[in-house]
């Protein structure tokens, strides 16, 4: 790895080595180029940002960084080694945990079920000993529980625990989905565009619990976001892409001084 | 007439109350094997969104294996496990062979591949065990044959002691099921994919490992109702019939419920039973077993499309 020392935020964190790195990643489908030739780095501890405007790609990359889609060249590297092709049930078994940009939750299943969902990374009970509940299982099963209820009262949703998901208002939905990928104490946890769709009050509350997940946890991030005003203030260092290239990376300031950038948000014709 | 219909067979539930819980009761044990037999399709429906017509066929197939196998001279409880074993391989082999290449086809061509696995299996069995009615090994498993009479309102009940056993046994196996799905972590991410794949994936759900678990979940549920049907009826492939039984029960409880797949069962057998006895062998000459419970799925069906409990499907235009 090139660059595994950390660096010290603007505000005087200590942020980590790097966790997760992208080395010219292209991603075609047919005859389209979604990315082209991407690489960037994400620390330890650190919240990454990737914005652009629409069809910049980033959702592809991130659906990339999570197995969904493979990249055609490039490669992924995590923890210090380079990631063969994997199935996304695999790289979530990993560590790394996701939201959905159009949120996709088990709708029929109750809140505290579908946050329960989050722990099967940590399953290790065989499928006998869950069969019979029975010893492995069974303290699997209050473990998991336990830590369940913990984000469950992190991001403040006891009150709706016993709720079928299919019933609850858009934000409250966004959060329950955020609950499932904490649950699973992920080493990387990416969010596709966790503030779409929400007023400025529901923005302002998740962008408090993400810094707070960010805080408390120390947990890594890597989100997408179109509203550039809640990137900048959330996070340390971002990337943008247009087009599926990358035309900037660095921290917000250094962004938003970046003409590229300038010009790609305001339209400036290729 | 009208007093034929509407009077006279409750007034003959009335006057015979101890005739009229024979009824029940006998409605009661096939109403339990349809629910049985429901939530097997129920648990691949939900977990794949596929219509498992082999079923029926799976039924046959585990019995077949079991008397088959003790026909070999295997000892009859090591049979039982072995036939486990071949259920397990052949979830194994269907999801390789079957599901795995069709990931991702449109519902119908699911639905045709189990048809597929149905006329396959039902060659390969005659293959392998031969077309002729066999006789299930009750007695060497231990199941109890004889029967109790009850005297209730000084009349006649009697219970045999084999639909003692089924029902006893099936009630197990259902409140077992019910408990894997709701309070363990696999039984949790059967439900998640049922839902919604993609997010499951993203939790770490693998689709294979599900599919497999309820395939083979499925065979169990084969097995159990071919023993307590091939007990009463004999091993033939007419057992197959019985998993036709419960298209009128996932019609009723609707393809994603679990606990409409329990209640419907229930409900069509014991009230198949009463109509044959009360309105069916009077007044149609009989045999209304064969037909009532699809008329009546029906008729649910007129009023109420998705099932009895069935999930609304709401769409915003």
């Amino acid at each position: 790895m090139k660059d595994t020392e950390g660096y010290v935020t603007a505000d005087g964190r200590q942020i980590g080595g790097t966790l997760m790195e992208m080395r010219n990643i292209t991603l075609r489908f047919g005859g389209v180029v979604a990315i082209q030739d991407i690489s960037f780095d994400i620390h330890e501890g650190e919240v990454r940002a990737i914005i652009g405007p629409n069809g910049a790609g980033k959702s592809s990359m991130l659906n990339v960084i999570s197995g969904f889609y493979t990249p055609s060249e490039g490669e992924v590297w995590y923890k210090g080694s380079k990631r063969p092709p994997m199935k996304p049930y695999e790289v979530a078994r990993q560590g790394v945990a996701r939201t959905f940009q159009n949120i996709a939750l088990f709708e029929g299943m109750t809140v505290l079920d579908n946050v329960m969902t989050g722990r099967l990374t940590h399953m290790n009970a065989g499928l006998a000993s869950q069969a019979l509940w029975w010893g492995k299982a069974r303290d699997e099963e209050m473990e998991n529980r336990e830590k369940v209820e913990r984000v469950i009262d992190f991001l403040e949703i006891q009150n709706i625990r016993k709720t079928p998901v299919g019933r609850l208002p858009y934000g409250l939905k966004k959060r329950v989905e955020l609950a499932r990928a904490l649950a699973a104490e992920p080493s990387l946890l990416l969010l596709d565009e966790p503030m779409a769709g929400m007023n400025v009050e529901e923005k302002e509350d998740m962008s408090r619990f993400i810094l707070d997940v960010n805080d408390e946890f120390g947990t890594t991030i890597c989100l997408i976001e179109h509203d550039m005003g809640v990137v900048m203030d959330l996070s340390d260092r971002v990337v943008v892409m247009d087009y599926g290239k990358k035309i900037g990376d660095g921290t917000p300031d250094e962004v938003r001084n970046n003409q590229d950038v300038i010009d790609a948000y305001l339209g400036v014709p290729h | 007439m009208l007093n034929d219909i509407f009077i006279a067979p409750f007034v003959d539930m009335v006057e015979a109350p101890d005739f009229l819980m024979q009824v029940l009761w006998e409605g009661l044990v096939s109403g339990i094997l349809y629910a049985l037999i429901a939530l097997g399709f129920v648990l691949i429906f939900r977990s794949s969104r596929i219509f498992n017509f082999a079923q029926g066929i799976m039924v046959v197939f585990a019995a077949l294996t079991l008397v088959g196998l003790f026909a070999m001279g295997v000892p009859a409880w090591i049979s039982v496990g072995l036939t486990l074993g071949v259920m397990f391989v052949l979830a194994v082999v269907i999801e390789r062979v079957v599901l795995r290449p069709l990931v991702g086809q449109p519902d119908i061509i699911l639905f045709m591949a189990t048809i597929g696995i149905t006329l396959f299996l039902i060659g390969f069995g005659e293959t392998i065990f031969g077309g002729e009615n066999k006789v299930m090994i009750t007695e060497e498993l231990g199941i109890p044959t004889g029967d109790t009479v009850l005297e209730p309102f000084g009349g006649l009940l009697i219970l045999q002691h084999l639909d003692i056993t089924v029902v006893i046994v099936a009630t197990l196996l259902v409140a077992g099921l019910l408990a894997f799905l709701n309070y363990t972590q696999m039984g949790r991410a059967i439900r998640a994919l049922g839902d919604d794949h993609q997010a499951a994936l993203s939790v770490g759900i693998s689709l294979q490992t599900i599919w497999v678990l309820v395939w083979f979940i499925a065979g169990i549920i084969a097995l159990v109702t071919g023993i307590a049907w091939g007990a009463r009826a004999g091993v033939s492939f007419a057992l197959e019939v019985i998993a036709y039984k419960a298209l009128p029960v996932l019609m009723l409880g609707g393809l994603e419920s679990i606990t409409g797949a329990i209640v419907g069962g229930l409900m069509i057998g014991i009230l198949e039973k009463l109509f044959e006895i009360y309105w069916g062998q009077p007044l149609l000459g009989g045999n209304t077993e064969t037909w009532f419970a699809f008329v009546l799925a029906l008729i649910v069906l007129l009023f109420r499309p998705q099932g009895l409990f069935g999930e609304r499907i709401i769409e915003r235009v």
